[in-house]
């Protein structure tokens, strides 16, 4: 059982990695969401899966054969932190594909390495381009690249 | 339990909650914010007092005994890192007491801050190596939300770039938790520590150590895998930047610290491999900030080259190269986060942060020009200032060692340090404004932001005069760190002595 787990996780591995080293930034977010569910599933392999009861002790009984709790343990914590970093960075992917019209890693680059803007740092207004994303809510946006 | 081990967390924690309910109320959000920081500072003072009296705080939480819970332990080096970090927090949250922007924002920011905070001091605090991945986890998605703080293109082009990288070195240390877990039975450090120190290492745990070295490696920015933090530090807003600059990579620095030091306390191979990073970031470092023409561009390239000296020290593994280390990760965060501040402040004055776009600025506040005399020099390593006593430390060590390459380098990065430094004094203080003096900004609210510099620049200057107790401290928790006592002690005496 153990090696099937292990070849899956090795596969998504695989195409997580393939994904992360595409120049679509979509792709690369994606990528990384199937790396972190490989590892996750890499993790819960680590505890191996020897025990066939659940890890749960009662006042009369106690389980033969249980599996072990902790990895299940890790690999939920993971998950749910992972999954709130996802939410995250496909906020960030939206709004940098959509309003920024960003949709290559290249893309990303040349706009980091732009030459700061004079007055950048005089408090913490919201941008201009930021301001007016707001009049298009409610449009469908779709997946077209607006540059 | 006692109740100070959990402080670190759970004081700006509470912070963050209290600043959540206070929404609406931007002015008392802040204030909530600035209690906090105080208070966080005060627990860490009373964390080094305890430590420096040679009281090691130690907590099983819930009461599961180690290795099957989780471990607290707060020895010398991690009271320390606590004190610096509620400093750092402070000064980061007096410098956002702006008006000038959007309020939301503004709110926000006090609210992320503590939420990272919280992050790093858990991760100063650990003892066990899921947590730590945890608590990784709760300083980066804080540090995602401060990066992105304002938005605008080149920001968040900044953080996509910042968000990828960081979540793939957490990641690779997931895995290697898991993997560590898998070869050993235990996530415990204390019984790692045991384990690897005990001789019988199964192979695939050297192997899953070593694949939790490079993750941290990632984020502390070590040479060949820094190349996300000079592509993204400079696009955050300044006291964010600031922020970043003074604690996250050193988050990375101490974790590699507590992990090699508790796993191989002599030197071995993995120090000699160490040993050469730690000169390629040196050196790559402060050649890659020649070449930049923005404040914090070169600032960013600066701490890539500063980190390089941490993990020299580490890599040399002799008590004094370990405590030179440690005096070196005090010194450096107060310095480098102080520099951020100023050139924020330099950067609103002059209306640009580009080099070619400032200047004029001695002429016009002479104070500020001193107050960046003082970090500047004490990063380049000037006597009487902090970084001269570091930089010595570690150089007198690999000398020691039969290193003279390795104190070549330092000194050498010492110099192009000081090159560096001189850059941007010369372009943002000496040379004239290129658009007359009249084009600097005196109705600039800078406010409490002074109150941070300052206090930055006297805390650089004591720990440069106080050099002797500062190392002293710094050489007993190196000591602890070679006999981590406390750390088996769970595991060896269960249910405490």
């Amino acid at each position: 059982m153990e090696w099937l787990a292990a070849l899956t996780a090795g596969g998504l591995a695989g195409i997580g990695m393939w994904l992360l080293l595409d120049r679509n930034l979509i792709r690369v977010v994606l990528g990384v969401a199937i790396l972190g569910n490989a590892i996750n599933l890499g993790v819960l392999t680590s505890g191996r899966f020897s025990g066939t009861d659940a890890a749960f002790v009662t006042a009369t009984t106690v389980p033969a054969d249980p599996a072990n709790p902790l990895p299940q343990a890790l690999v939920l914590t993971a998950i749910v932190i992972g999954f709130g970093l996802f939410a995250f960075a496909l906020a960030v992917l939206k709004s940098v594909r959509e309003s920024h019209g960003i949709t290559t890693t290249d893309r990303v680059t040349e706009v980091t390495e732009e030459p700061a803007p004079d007055a950048e740092e005089v408090g913490l207004q919201v941008h201009q381009d930021d301001a007016d994303v707001h009049h298009n809510e409610g449009q469908p946006e779709g997946l077209e690249v607006r540059r | 339990m006692n109740t100070l081990v959990v402080a670190p967390v759970v004081v700006p924690l509470l912070t963050m909650l209290v600043g959540v309910m206070l929404r609406p109320h931007h002015q008392h959000v802040k204030v909530v914010s600035v209690i906090g920081a105080i208070v966080l500072v005060l627990v860490g003072i009373r964390l080094v007092v305890l430590a420096d009296a040679g009281v090691v705080l130690s907590a099983q939480l819930g009461g599961w005994q180690a290795p099957y819970g989780i471990t607290l332990v707060i020895d010398r080096l991690s009271a320390a890192m606590v004190a610096i970090t509620g400093v750092i927090g402070l000064a980061t949250v007096l410098y956002g007491l702006v008006r000038e922007g959007n309020p939301d924002v503004l709110r926000n920011f006090h609210v992320f801050v503590h939420g990272l905070l919280a992050g790093v001091c858990g991760a100063f605090i650990t003892g066990d190596i899921f947590n730590l991945y945890v608590w990784f986890e709760v300083l980066l998605i804080g540090s995602f939300a401060l990066i992105a703080l304002g938005g605008g293109k080149r920001r968040l082009a900044g953080t996509m770039t910042y968000l990828v990288l960081n979540l793939l070195a957490t990641l690779v240390f997931l895995l290697s938790a898991g993997l560590i877990y898998s070869a050993t039975g235990t996530l415990n450090m204390g019984e790692l520590g045991l384990i690897f120190r005990s001789g019988e290492v199964p192979p695939a745990a050297t192997l899953a150590v070593v694949m939790m070295l490079v993750s941290f490696a990632i984020k502390a920015a070590l040479f060949p895998v820094f190349g996300w933090l000079p592509a993204s530090y400079h696009v955050a807003w300044t006291p964010v930047s600031a922020l970043f600059a003074g604690l996250l990579t050193k988050v990375g620095v101490y974790a590699m610290i507590r992990i090699v030091t508790l796993v191989w306390p002599e030197y071995g191979a993995a120090h000699e491999v160490l040993l050469w990073v730690a000169c390629a970031t040196m050196l790559v470092g402060v050649l890659g900030a020649a070449a930049q023409n923005e404040v914090r561009r070169i600032l960013s390239f600066h701490i890539v080259s500063q980190v390089g000296y941490m993990i020299l020290g580490l890599a040399l593994a002799s008590p004094l190269a370990i405590a030179g280390a440690v005096f070196y990760l005090i010194h450096h965060i107060v310095v480098k986060a102080n520099l951020f501040f100023i050139g924020g402040i330099a950067a609103r004055l002059t209306g640009s942060e580009r080099l070619a776009g400032m200047g004029g600025l001695y002429a016009k506040t002479p104070w500020l020009a001193i107050l960046f005399a003082i970090p500047a020099l004490s990063l380049a390593g000037i006597p009487p200032l902090s970084g001269f006593w570091a930089k010595f430390v570690l150089v007198k060590a690999s000398l020691a060692d039969g290193f003279w390459w390795a104190a070549g380098v330092a000194l050498l990065t010492g110099i192009f340090t000081l090159l560096s430094m001189s850059k941007i004094w010369n372009e943002t203080f000496l040379k004239a404004h290129p658009q007359g003096e009249a084009a600097i900004r005196t109705d600039v609210e800078v406010r409490w932001g002074w109150w941070a510099v300052s206090g930055l620049a006297a805390l650089t200057v004591l720990i440069g005069l106080g050099a002797g107790p500062v190392m002293a401290y710094a050489v007993a928790a190196a000591e602890q760190l070679a006999q981590p006592v406390s750390y088996f002690e769970a595991i060896t005496h269960p249910g405490g002595r």
